[in-house]
């Protein structure tokens, strides 16, 4: 009743009959874009907020509570200003690589929210290899972090962006490892499908100790790849300044922050979606769980999905505001001696488990 | 590989116990104090130095006699004790208080006046709102237009005195903040 999927269909069809092919499917990319862009920036601020005021709870603080009713026009305010603020040009620096090194990490993050699937009907980009297109597109920013302490002719962004590129390199192993774990299960690479399967039990209840195990390892994979938490060395500012965006200056250093803000929000989509569930409502594979599964199934699957993303960002959050940084060698103990051995012997368990009950 | 799995067992437990001490404080109350909002409610503590004050009582009575003990014991000049010499009849003289100047503008509440002053004339009150618009008005003026000094108590055996004292104490403290 409330799902989106109708409005969707009936703005396709209408578009479809009233213009001629091309028109239409020229109004219909050009409307997605656009309320991908403003969901994209809606929800940074959103995730912004929320981390300001969860890392205050955490630190026993209450956070920005003076503009606006418990502080909700803060961002707005922070965001204006950051609109404002001097760009200051760089004269040593490499200039075309400087300004594209920004827009790569946001194209990166923004081409990876785009195949998300934020409710039923609901989903920008939809083909065959929809997690392997997620898995590559998000590996671009990379090439913009590194770019970006490449050209910014300064120290400390140099010795940011090698420390970013050694782990973000690294951990792409093992969240790749983990997806592919599940994708021995799900059978396909289509986003539509793997969401599908899990209609009646997610992917995490089907195999519950392979998927466990690779839905922690994702967790920490993905959250070491959107340089925050203990996994914050590429910009360290205890020696670091700030890593690899210390050259960058207002909205330029904003378009960093809203990419690093929105991959916590896709790791934790991707999560949603490969594990549990992605838009599907909670339900109980069992006929005496009937009317409860009516009553998940009436919830719309938006705020299925948004709720499940919003846990696992607090999840990060919460771990973000926990661990202190670790070491460049300890960084690297963990992933190649403890994540990926893990994930490989994982990956046989699930083969075996998917063969044995499947 | 016995040692390496125990090695994560154990890494994931010392992990879960300091995300758990996390999400004690963040259930806890916030700490924090919304200052303008809880003016009034919040009580400090009496120990807290906002400012220097000198308690006159309802007679508009203080217990200065003068000495500049104070003035002697402050290391920032904070404190001008100026006298006046009046007269008191059989054509003798007394050193009475004329001004008592305290410029807060200079005072780093060290304390050492209220613990020198032998008369306890003056003490720390919990007032901390100090802002002003020009320096010179941070010069006050402590003790009030027209006081005088507090008459002696005639000396009295010590199991008196300390009836005497007891109610004493309490009207200081009442009439503290309307000196405020």
């Amino acid at each position: 009743m409330l799902e989106l999927d109708n409005l969707v269909s009936n703005v396709h069809t209408g578009l479809m009959e009233a213009l001629p092919h091309w028109a239409a499917l020229t109004i219909e990319y050009i409307l997605i874009g656009v309320l991908m862009l403003a969901l994209y920036c809606v929800l940074a601020l959103i995730l912004i907020f929320l981390e300001r005021k969860i890392c205050a709870r955490f630190q026993c603080r209450l956070g920005p509570n003076r503009v606006g009713p418990w502080g909700s026009l803060q961002l707005i305010a922070d965001m204006v200003k950051i609109l404002l603020k001097e760009i200051v040009k760089i004269s040593k620096s490499d200039k075309i690589l400087f300004f594209t090194a920004l827009f790569l990490a946001l194209i990166g993050s923004l081409c990876t929210f785009g195949a998300l699937q934020f409710g039923k009907g609901l989903a920008g980009i939809d083909f065959n290899v929809g997690i392997f297109y997620v898995l590559a597109i998000s590996s671009l920013g990379v090439v913009g972090i590194l770019l970006a302490g490449w050209s910014s002719n300064n120290k400390y962004t140099l010795i940011g962006a090698m420390r970013s590129g050694a782990q973000l390199i690294s951990y792409e192993l093992s969240a790749g490892l983990s997806i592919l774990t599940m994708m021995i299960l799900a059978g396909s690479l289509n986003i539509s499908d793997i969401i599908n399967g899990q209609a009646h039990s997610w992917y995490i209840f089907q195999a519950p100790l392979p998927a466990l195990v690779a839905f922690i390892i994702y967790l920490i994979a993905g959250h070491a790849e959107t340089n925050r938490g203990p996994f914050d060395l590429p910009e360290a500012e205890s020696e670091l300044t700030a890593g690899y965006h210390t050259e960058y200056s207002g909205i330029q250093y904003g378009m960093f922050y809203l990419a690093e803000y929105l991959n916590m929000f896709i790791i934790a989509g991707i999560a949603t979606t490969v594990f549990l569930g992605g838009w599907q409502p909670f339900q109980i594979n069992a006929d005496w769980a009937a009317g409860f599964n009516g009553v998940m199934s009436y919830i719309p699957s938006y705020i299925w999905f948004f709720g499940k993303a919003f846990m696992l960002v607090l999840l990060s959050l919460w771990v973000r505001w926990t661990f202190p940084r670790l070491r460049i060698d300890q960084l690297l103990h963990l992933e190649w001696k403890i994540l990926m051995p893990i994930s490989l012997v994982n990956m046989l368990v699930m083969a075996v488990w998917v063969v044995l009950f499947f | 590989m016995i040692q390496y799995i125990k090695d994560i067992l154990s890494g994931i437990k010392n992990l879960l116990l300091g995300m758990k001490i996390t999400m004690i404080n963040f259930i806890r109350k916030p700490i924090t104090e919304c200052y303008p909002e809880n003016r009034g409610v919040k009580v400090y503590s009496p120990r807290f130095r906002g400012e220097l004050i000198m308690p006159h009582n309802a007679n508009n009575e203080h217990k200065c006699t003068g000495c500049g003990i104070c003035q002697m014991n402050c290391p920032n000049g904070t404190i001008t004790v100026k006298t006046k010499q009046v007269e008191i009849g059989d054509g003798k003289t007394k050193k009475v208080l004329d001004q008592y100047l305290y410029d807060l503008g200079s005072c780093t509440f060290c304390g050492l006046c209220t613990m020198g002053c032998p008369q306890k004339a003056i003490v720390w009150s919990n007032n901390f709102e100090h802002s002003v618009y020009r320096r010179e008005k941070l010069v006050n003026q402590l003790n009030r237009e027209g006081s005088k000094q507090e008459e002696k108590k005639p000396v009295t055996p010590p199991t008196v005195e300390k009836k005497v004292e007891a109610p004493k104490a309490e009207e200081t403290k009442d009439v503290n903040p309307n000196n405020q």
